[in-house]
């Protein structure tokens, strides 16, 4: 790359891994073991952060404004005003999340420089480089990625994301994308647990993967980081059905804020994380919760976030995920 | 010059007792029954480190599951604010508690350790005592966020130091553990048992430099973090052997289960011999 100024791309960050031992992957992969059977809040300020942590949130996402405000608005979606996310941070003793958008390895070194305890290149933020993501083995702070499949979800791995989760459809209300794009993931790595070590050399150059990945998740029978629920989650019986579809946890971002009465949906969405699969504990938080968010049908939708992966957008979206001719919604 | 941690082209670390062992042993029918606290929280890493020494483990997710069978107690790491808040929603305190004050052991790792604290600090406001029995002030967030989380050196003393231990060594001392976000123990009181501490960075001695002048440090010794405790039946660490090869600590925590087993019966059989000469 040219030197133009001196600066290699993303090389002004400190480097990863110090020998005071911090940046480690055991360090970064295991504050997402942390989080598991958990649920992480999307809030917009302080007030709704404290909000989620007396729910029972495990980490809330510092966020200017939430999925379904960002698809209402429109217009270039960018990573927060530091002021807004210190408020959250100061607020809460529970890890602090915020977004980057897809390459912006600036926003994410803005982001580690405040201190924040997990990043989330994400794309319901605008993306910034149309071709490729963040380098995120050369930062100390974890970061998580979203994919709609296999082959996406190790290439966010290879490229340093300690945790993964679906991408579903952030912002709709509509738990269907996610339900998808879980049932795809799960769908894939039974298949690869099956397969002749021969095979796997090319399963891996279809999916797009590295073939050293796809062989240790082929061994494990899961993905080697933890791999959470996201995007359309609105009810407590939303985050069951996907801790049912094999999820470690949930994130809910426009589902309890945009409600009625977010505090005690928030709270039973907690519960119905701890105790998926006890339909009597599930009948009970689902009880009088109030009006849910409104939904969106994916059909309706013109920006399809979950299409937004650099140098892999889906066949016929263009780099805002906005799709002429749809094949498919997911 | 950047250096990288990550995998390049390679795979990625494996998780630790992300997945059961191939190494579980097979269950003996007097294996020890070890409940883990499954609120929220790494409590499958250990159930597959107990499984891998033999014990028959059981999800605790209500009241009822905290049974009398029940030899002994695993608290994990995970968010302590929000394992305290879906323990009170499902009126686990007390029940916890008395499992607590019934005698029978109980070993709590990171937000275990803040569970078990008497007193705790920095916790969230309103935050109070969650479950207490550890005669100690435990500081939240010690270390502070993710950016200072690190794998580090612990050493280990008492009961554990070196050529003390009773069955079989814990593995490389001294071993570097991982402190995600982790707590530490800034006063233990005299009942206290120091078993690992780790050496203080310079940020580190201010803080509890600055803690000592509040209330007084055990030993008063500034120079080190104290990150593992015992107090009779109640073992705790602020960082997670669960995410690590060394299951020193779970089988310390299983020689504490057998020791209290077999005392028990002891008094089982004492009072029988009792009633009979009666």
């Amino acid at each position: 790359m040219a030197k133009g100024n001196g600066v290699a791309n993303g090389e002004a960050v400190v480097p990863a891994t110090h020998a005071d031992g911090t940046g480690t992957w055991k360090v970064k992969a295991g504050l997402a073991q942390m989080l598991k059977g958990g649920v992480i809040m999307d809030v917009v300020n302080a007030e709704q952060a404290r909000v989620a942590e007396e729910a029972g949130a495990v980490s809330v996402m510092a966020l200017e404004r939430v999925p379904a405000d960002i698809r209402r608005d429109g217009g270039v979606a960018r990573m927060s005003d530091p002021k807004m996310i210190t408020e959250v941070k100061a607020a809460v003793t529970i890890p602090v999340m915020a977004k980057v958008r897809i390459g912006h390895f600036v926003e994410a070194q803005i982001l580690q420089h405040l201190g924040v305890d997990f990043i989330d290149e994400s794309e319901v933020l605008t993306m910034a480089d149309d071709e490729l993501h963040v380098n995120k083995n050369k930062f100390t702070v974890p970061f998580v990625c979203g994919a709609r499949n296999l082959g996406e979800a190790l290439r966010r791995i290879a490229e340093g994301a300690t945790m993964i989760r679906t991408k579903g459809e952030a912002g709709t209300g509509n738990v269907v994308n996610a339900v998808h794009h879980a049932r795809a993931m799960n769908k894939e790595i039974r298949r690869l647990s099956s397969m002749d070590p021969d095979e796997m050399f090319n399963f891996a150059k279809e999916i797009g993967a590295p073939y050293a990945l796809v062989k240790q998740t082929a061994e494990l029978g899961r993905l080697p980081v933890v791999n959470f629920a996201a995007g359309g989650v609105a009810t407590p019986a939303d985050a069951a059905l996907m801790m049912q579809l094999g999820m470690d946890g949930v994130f809910v971002g426009s589902g309890i804020f945009k409600s009625d009465n977010p505090q005690k949906r928030a709270r039973a969405i907690v519960e119905a994380v701890t105790n998926f699969n006890d339909p009597a504990v599930l009948a009970r938080v689902s009880t009088d919760l109030g009006a849910p968010m409104v939904g969106i049908n994916c059909e309706d939708m013109k920006v399809h976030f979950s299409k937004r992966e650099a140098g892999n957008m889906e066949e016929g979206a263009d780099h805002n995920g906005v799709v002429k001719k749809a094949k498919n919604v997911w | 010059m950047v250096r990288e941690t990550g995998p390049a082209s390679d795979a990625v670390p494996n998780l630790v007792n992300l997945l059961p062992s191939v190494r579980a042993m097979p269950l003996a029918d007097d294996a020890p029954r070890i409940g883990v606290l499954a609120l929220q929280g790494a409590f499958v890493e250990h159930a597959n480190a107990l499984g891998q020494l033999g014990a028959r483990v059981s999800e605790v997710r209500q009241v009822a599951q905290l049974s009398d069978d029940l030899d002994g107690l695993v608290i994990p790491g995970g968010e302590s604010t929000t394992m305290a808040i879906v323990a009170r929603t499902l009126n686990m305190v007390e029940p916890l508690q008395a499992f607590v004050r019934s005698g029978r052991p109980v070993f709590g790792t990171c937000a275990g350790l803040i569970f078990l604290s008497d007193r705790a600090t920095g916790q969230k406001i309103g935050g109070q005592s969650v479950l207490g029995g550890l005669d100690v002030t435990t500081h939240r967030n010690f270390f502070g966020s993710q950016i200072e989380s690190a794998e580090r050196p612990v050493e280990l003393c008492g009961a554990l130091a070196p050529g003390k231990g009773k069955g079989k060594a814990i593995v490389a001392v001294p071993f570097r553990h991982a402190f995600i976000r982790a707590p530490a123990v800034i006063h233990a009181g005299d009942g206290v048992q120091v078993l690992a501490t780790l050496a203080a960075d310079p940020r580190e001695q201010a803080l509890l430099e600055e803690q000592h002048q509040k209330g007084g440090l055990h030993a008063g010794d500034a120079t080190r973090v104290i990150v593992g405790v015992q107090q009779g039946s109640l073992l705790a660490t602020a960082f997670h052997p669960e995410l690590t090869e060394d299951l020193g600590w779970h089988e310390h925590f299983l020689r504490m289960v057998s020791e209290h087993a077999a005392s028990k019966q002891r008094e089982g059989s004492a009072s029988k011999r009792k009633r009979a000469a009666k």
